[in-house]
């Protein structure tokens, strides 16, 4: 029954590209240049640049977090009345973006909302005013949310469609109109379907610098591209690692908050 | 129809163009318990749910005390369903799933309270309120759900096949607990399984459905003795069933002998099906038999003897307490008021079942 060894290959893994890393980053985060113990790099946060980025990154990701949310249940719950059929049609439709490249639907976005791209083209040959989002934090939101939706949608669906039907009629039949059992049934029945959502679109969000760039001209700084500068730019691996630890502390902060509202860890993939 | 509690008229309901209902008429009295009872698919659960109000009739009218309900929604209904595999809420303890129903009505604290301590301990599960409900067995679940239905104070109790994830056992016993708590409660309890020894146990009336259409309607006594077509007789307990002629009242022609019986008023000469149960075929010595055979297969099913015995080319079930080991030669009597004459299936549906085995 010894089967251990079978870990091996993945053993390997963590310990090369996840393990090392890690303890790389931690090394260099409180380390200066010349190799000595400090806490200069971590306390970089502090400075005004660094924490507006930090606060706006937070901001935009709960922003769209929140728009996710709004977008992703009631889709959810729709997909989950669909019969089977229909249903996979439309979560195809849905999935289908996600297999085209990432960085590709960004920059197909920068060209749609672009002073002069096919937007505003359309809305001037409507003589209608134009749509200035671009460069601006509403850009950066809607990039996120575009991204990141199906990430709310997925785990929300796969809870629903997971809940007895009877659970439901029985709430019903205990006298429950459809509001109170939503509420007080299949809300709290898929809790751990939102929770993970949620924690699948925060995290990309916050530390993301692509979408940023892309959208919002790097004129708007997140901490995400305050630390990709740090390593492409600067070439201050210790500052960047820094930084890094920071936001690392906050996103497993996040987590922990929500892990509260998940006792069983249904909501983990 | 007024001291009714409950009219299905002319119910007719589809899915997908198949007909699972069609124009089914039934009638519910107070403080009845009636089972619904037929093979899956029968339309035994439709029915319950457009009773309960989880599904809408295509045609016909739901009348409940007077009242028509056809279109009124599940929550607004004076009556409360046990789902199969009792849909408790995981995520609420014992106590506020029983409590479910009662808050929504506005029900005060104390009330509740009080509502929660009785129905635990009709259903023999006192001090469970702050379990969760995936900690309980499957039979507490079972009484969980019961316990959840019944503190609303409904007038009628619909039941889904709640005992179908119970083992043999467990299922023997809370077919006496709901007896039980039938009478104690004095409501009318709905029943739907596709059990025949459940429903013979516990109904006070059997429905019997098959393929969308009620094939008889009866105490079980009657369902179980004197079936109205093959299909009963052949779904409620073992059988024999045979083609058969009457040659005239009391007299019928089974396999080219005459067999005395007590049935009039099929005729002359009238084609009928005949319906033997395997226990009341006497085997006795050959010379004293209507009929005679051998005995061909021998089984000990502890209470009797199930034997088959060949007859005049028929494969006769025979139940019996008394052991004829294979290849003796019988003879095979039945007292005329044990033979049961049935006419030839009227529609195809009554005679699905026998053709397909």
């Amino acid at each position: 029954m010894n089967k251990k060894w079978l870990s091996g290959p993945y053993l390997f893994w963590a310990i090369s590209f996840i393990i090392i890393p890690l303890v790389m980053i931690l090394y260099y985060g409180l380390t200066t240049k010349d190799g000595s113990i400090t806490f200069e790099n971590i306390l970089q946060i502090t400075t005004n640049t660094n924490v507006k980025a930090l606060v706006l990154a937070l901001l935009l990701s709960i922003v769209s977090t929140i728009i996710c949310l709004i977008l992703a249940y009631p889709l959810a719950m729709i997909l989950n009345q669909l019969d089977v059929n229909q249903n996979s049609f439309i979560v195809l439709i849905f999935i289908l973006p996600m297999w085209m490249n990432f960085l590709l639907r960004t920059l197909a976005w920068q060209t749609l909302l672009e002073k002069t791209g096919v937007i505003n083209s359309v809305l001037t040959l409507l003589h209608l005013p134009t749509l200035n989002i671009i460069n601006t934090p509403y850009a950066i939101v809607l990039g996120m949310v575009y991204n990141f939706l199906p990430f709310m949608v997925l785990p929300i669906y796969n809870i629903l469609i997971k809940i007895d039907p009877n659970v439901i009629n029985a709430a019903k039949d205990l006298g429950a109109n459809s509001f109170l059992t939503f509420y007080k049934v299949i809300l709290p029945l898929s809790w751990p379907g939102v929770i993970s959502g949620i924690t699948m679109v925060f995290v990309p969000s916050l530390t993301t610098f692509v979408i940023s760039d892309l959208l919002g001209g790097s004129k708007i700084l997140l901490i995400g591209n305050v630390i990709e500068q740090k390593f492409t730019q600067a070439n201050n691996w210790n500052a960047g690692s820094g930084l890094s630890l920071v936001l690392m502390v906050f996103i497993l902060l996040s987590m922990a908050i929500l892990s509260k509202y998940d006792k069983d860890g249904e909501g983990l993939i | 129809m007024s001291n009714n509690l409950i009219d299905l008229i002319n119910i007719t309901k589809s899915f997908d163009n198949q007909l699972v209902l069609d124009d089914l008429n039934l009638s519910v009295k107070e403080n009845e318990f009636v089972t619904l009872l037929g093979p899956s698919g029968c339309g035994k659960s439709t029915t319950l749910g457009i009773l309960g109000g989880f599904q809408q009739p295509d045609k016909g009218e739901v009348i409940f005390g007077g009242t028509n309900i056809t279109n009124l929604p599940p929550n607004k209904r004076a009556l409360n369903t046990v789902f199969q595999k009792y849909a408790l809420f995981t995520h609420m303890s014992i106590a506020e799933n029983i409590a479910f129903g009662l808050k929504i009505k506005g029900k005060s604290k104390q009330y509740i309270q009080d509502k929660i301590k009785y129905a635990l301990k009709l259903v023999n599960l006192e001090g469970y309120e702050n379990r969760m409900p995936n900690s309980l067995s499957g039979g507490q679940q079972q009484r969980i759900a019961i316990a959840r239905a019944i503190v609303n104070e409904p007038k009628v109790l619909l039941l889904d096949e709640p005992l179908g994830a119970l083992d043999l056992k467990l299922r023997q016993d809370m077919q006496y607990e709901l007896i039980r708590l039938k009478n104690e409660l004095g409501i009318t309890f709905i029943y739907v399984t596709h059990d025949q020894e459940e429903a013979l146990t516990m109904s006070d009336t059997i429905v019997v459905m098959n393929q969308g259409y009620i094939q008889q309607i009866g105490t079980p006594e009657d369902i179980y003795n004197e079936p109205q077509n093959a299909f009963v007789a052949d779904f409620i307990g073992e059988s024999n069933i045979l083609p058969a002629i009457m040659l005239q009242d009391k007299l019928v022609k089974i396999l080219d002998a005459k067999f005395p019986c007590v049935d009039t008023g099929f005729g002359i000469n009238t084609p009928v099906d005949v319906v033997i149960r395997p226990e009341d075929i006497d085997l006795v010595k050959p010379e004293e038999g209507t009929i005679q055979g051998v005995v061909t297969h021998l089984i000990f099913k502890g209470v009797h003897y199930e034997m088959e015995v060949m007859a005049n080319g028929h494969e006769w079930l025979v139940h019996s307490t008394d052991l004829f080991p294979v290849g003796t030669k019988v003879g095979i009597h039945v007292d005329p008021f044990d033979i049961q004459i049935m006419n030839k299936p009227a529609s195809e549906d009554e005679e699905a079942v026998i053709i397909n085995e």
